[in-house]
């Protein structure tokens, strides 16, 4: 599948100004209104004029029937480069990995990637109903269970194949809400303890309610120039190592036990010059437990089918051994739509310029961020990853 | 194992009655391929012309080849149910008063993997089939139904949900005057329907048949005169808060054409009991039959129409009887927009040329009418939409399908 040439690198590009519009779990307010605070908070703590921002990254399910374009005129912005990335779990990544190669070929200077959605009170029913056509005619007519459904066979399949137990993502999620105790604006920010997760109502077998993220509103936004920029700003920033995407992978397994991560990992960690036993601590994308164990095994932290053990062998708490989803991850903070794509990010980017919302994990220098999103039919179709770093 | 069903109690007057809802049935067009083989009762996906790649969800293009040649073609429905959870919460109105709501991934034999309805008696990790039907809101979907039979099987709540087995529902046959309504009380009665309410016009007056019908189990002859509208509405008023299924058996067929046909007596009584009485009859029942779609086990189900195949393409032998028959058809189609608020399925059975007096020049084939009665009951049983019962009903179907305008001909010779 690889093409045998091998990726430029993304010296002298970083990203920079890691912003969160606090969430809320419903929002009278458009999707625009949510764009337009990040778009402000960007600008009013980097020093820039709107105009200063010449390229623009958006993503949002709730924007419609606006695309990027539109956005541009509602806002007052003239970027010569502009994308608009609705890829759920995989937008912050790939907004990342673009706007980087953008900056770097000189097509733009300061590139806002901004990640927003609201949330309604029947806006998460409308959105479920129309997500694709294939959900449309394939999915949402069985049962009408949504994410949580199409999950809940994933995860069953990943349970009766690999000898995985509800402890084991127990576990996960019980490690993020500790990490999540310190963030301000988490939807859920009460310790979780294994009775409460075992006993939770359940959703879809074997997806109880701890399983799931709380579909909410909200945004997170970030910058993307060249290392000078920033520093001309006065803006501490992170180095961008390596980066990887993938949609549709593995097509013909009957069921999703790994995503394109497994394909494209190695590049990602030669072009880093790391390996898995390098990184200080790891952001996956956490829909769903199964899925960040997908990721551990996918990106190489173990082999495929020992994500069970691997669990069991590590704390994943920020003060802990193999620190994961630093700020807790949106099982805890909750799902502002295509935000939960940026989450990750923009968490590591915290970390790795020593400005946590939350609890810092010591000697974070670098780290691994991956997305994922999706579900078209009856599996997660993207997936991508990035290495960062700190800046020296 | 599947619980049989219990025969439900007498209705409480003073409960509610629960109202009907439907699950999404926004299709894209092509998936609508899966539609046309649910109303038959075929088991249809696409299949490539170029690389024989089965393909499922519908697509507009080969996922192997790119290929736009993939026409939905009969499939093998064995495969192995890899992976089952049971839905608690839904976001939607009619699967959340009916969780918890099994659903599955099926790996098909024939290649792609469909999430399907799980029938009780289909468990993970075992062989099973599926099988296309109606849901409520008249799209298909796929239900996976355990290998081999079980007992009780129609009895599953969720396949109940997209059949209208007659089992302890309560039926209304048209007009019992003829061989075919008696046929249709005698099947009704033998698959179990709570009561069959037989319609007959001018009690009075004898009819060979008559003693055989009143000792049919659960026959209640009732009045109706299918061309008076006081009385339909009257017979509606009585017992149409207690009519599952509606059948229409009343018929009117005479030889003749159009230009060689003097006058018009005889075409304005075809109109009047087959048309004019099926409007009759629709308006009278329809409403109530919308309004109690999901009223518990013996909900209202189904509108039956039997329609002369040539319907479809006319036969001038029986010129004006094949007009009055399509105009009946479209009527039917109206109908089905018009109850599928309630799911209520519009049955339409289309029959060749039948073993009764007034077909007695015609060769065979023929069909016996308690073939056409057995037909109607399985087709119900089925939750199909369009049933051809019979080698000529057969026949057309295959023709029209290859070239109209050829079967137009050959119907004139």
């Amino acid at each position: 599948m690889t093409s045998g040439a091998t990726r430029k690198s993304y010296d002298g590009v970083v990203a920079c100004l890691p912003v969160t519009i606090p969430y809320r779990r419903y929002s009278t307010n458009s999707a625009h209104w949510w764009i337009g605070r990040a778009l402000h908070e960007l600008t009013k703590r980097a020093g820039l004029r709107p105009k200063d921002i010449d390229g623009l990254a958006v993503s949002s399910f709730t924007v419609g029937p606006d695309t990027a374009v539109g956005l541009t005129q509602h806002f007052g912005l003239s970027p010569r480069w502009l994308d608009h990335i609705p890829f759920g779990g995989a937008s912050g990544i790939i907004a990342l990995r673009r706007a980087a190669r953008a900056v770097q070929a000189g097509d733009a200077h300061i590139v806002a990637c901004v990640a927003a959605d609201t949330n309604h009170v029947d806006s998460f029913r409308k959105t479920l109903s129309t997500f694709s056509r294939f959900a449309q005619d394939a999915v949402y007519p069985y049962g009408s269970g949504g994410a949580n459904a199409s999950f809940a066979l994933i995860t069953k399949h990943y349970m009766n194949t690999y000898g995985a137990k509800r402890e084991d993502f127990a576990k996960l999620c019980i490690a993020q809400r500790d990490n999540a105790l310190s963030i301000p604006h988490a939807m859920m920010k009460r310790k979780l303890t294994l009775d409460e997760y075992m006993s939770a109502r359940p959703i879809a077998d074997p997806i109880h309610l701890f399983d799931c993220v709380m579909p909410c509103a909200g945004a997170e936004a970030l910058l993307v120039c060249r290392e000078d920029t920033a520093r001309s700003f006065n803006l501490p920033a992170v180095r961008i190592l390596s980066t990887i995407e993938r949609h549709n992978a593995f097509a013909t397994d009957p069921m999703q036990v790994r995503g394109g991560w497994a394909l494209d990992a190695g590049e990602l960690w030669s072009m880093a010059g790391l390996t898995p036993e390098d990184v200080d601590f790891v952001q996956t994308y956490d829909d769903y437990p199964v899925i960040s164990v997908m990721q551990l095994e996918d990106l190489g932290f173990c082999a495929k089918g020992e994500g069970p053990d691997f669990v069991r062998s590590h704390t994943f708490t920020n003060d802990g051994t193999f620190p994961h989803n630093t700020s807790g991850g949106q099982l805890s903070v909750g799902q502002a739509g295509a935000a939960g794509g940026f989450l990750g990010l923009v968490e590591a980017m915290r970390q790795l310029t020593s400005q946590p919302l939350g609890s810092q994990v010591p000697d974070a220098n670098s780290c691994l961020v991956s997305g994922f999103g999706m579900i078209n039919y009856d599996r997660g179709l993207s997936s991508c990853a990035a290495i960062l770093a700190r800046v020296a | 194992m599947t619980q049989p069903l219990v025969r439900p109690k007498r209705k409480n007057p003073l409960q509610r009655t629960r109202l009907p809802l439907s699950p999404q049935g926004v299709r894209s067009r092509t998936a609508h391929g899966l539609t046309a083989a649910a109303a038959e009762g075929r088991f249809a996906l696409q299949v490539c012309l170029d690389c024989d790649a089965v393909v499922y969800p519908p697509r507009d293009a080969c996922p192997s080849c790119l290929s736009a040649r993939i026409p939905f073609r009969d499939v093998d429905p064995s495969g192995t149910l890899i992976a089952e959870t049971t839905v608690q919460t839904s976001t939607d109105p009619y699967f959340r008063e009916r969780t918890p709501w099994r659903v599955g991934t099926v790996k098909l034999d024939a290649g792609p993997v469909v999430v399907a309805h799980l029938h009780g008696d289909a468990v993970e990790g075992a062989r099973v089939r599926l099988e296309l039907k109606l849901d409520k809101s008249g799209s298909a979907v796929a239900i996976a139904l355990p290998e081999k039979d079980t007992p009780n099987m129609a009895d599953d709540p969720h396949l109940r949900e997209m059949t209208c087995d007659p089992k302890f529902r309560r039926v209304l046959v048209t007009d019992g005057r003829t061989p075919v309504g008696q046929a249709m009380a005698q099947a009704f009665s033998d698959t179990g329907a709570a009561i069959v309410f037989v319609g007959l016009a001018d009690a009075w007056k004898p009819f060979p048949g008559l003693d055989g019908l009143r000792k049919v189990e659960r026959v209640e002859i009732v009045p109706l005169d299918m061309t008076d509208t006081e009385s339909v509405t009257e017979q509606a008023e009585q017992n149409g808060a207690r009519i599952d299924i509606v059948v229409n058996t009343a018929e009117h067929v005479r030889s003749g054409g159009i230009v060689d046909r003097h006058g018009l007596t005889v075409a304005r009584e075809e109109m009047d009991v087959r048309y004019l009485g099926l409007m009759r009859l629709a308006q009278a029942f329809g409403p109530i039959l919308r309004f109690r779609g999901a009223d518990g086990v013996n909900s209202a189900a189904a509108f039956v129409n039997l329609l002369s195949v040539h319907a479809l393409m006319n036969w001038p032998t029986y010129g004006s009887y094949s007009a009055t028959e399509a105009a009946c058809l479209s009527a039917a189609q109206c109908m089905r927009a018009e109850l599928r608020p309630g799911g209520v399925k519009v049955l339409n059975v289309f029959f060749g040329p039948l073993e009764t007096e007034w077909f007695q020049t015609v060769p065979p084939p023929k069909v016996a009418p308690a073939t056409l009665a057995n037909a109607v009951v399985r087709a119900l049983r089925q939750g199909t939409e369009d049933a051809f019962v019979g080698d000529v009903a057969e026949d057309i179907r295959q023709r029209l399908a290859v070239n109209p305008k050829a079967l137009e001909r050959e119907m004139a010779s």
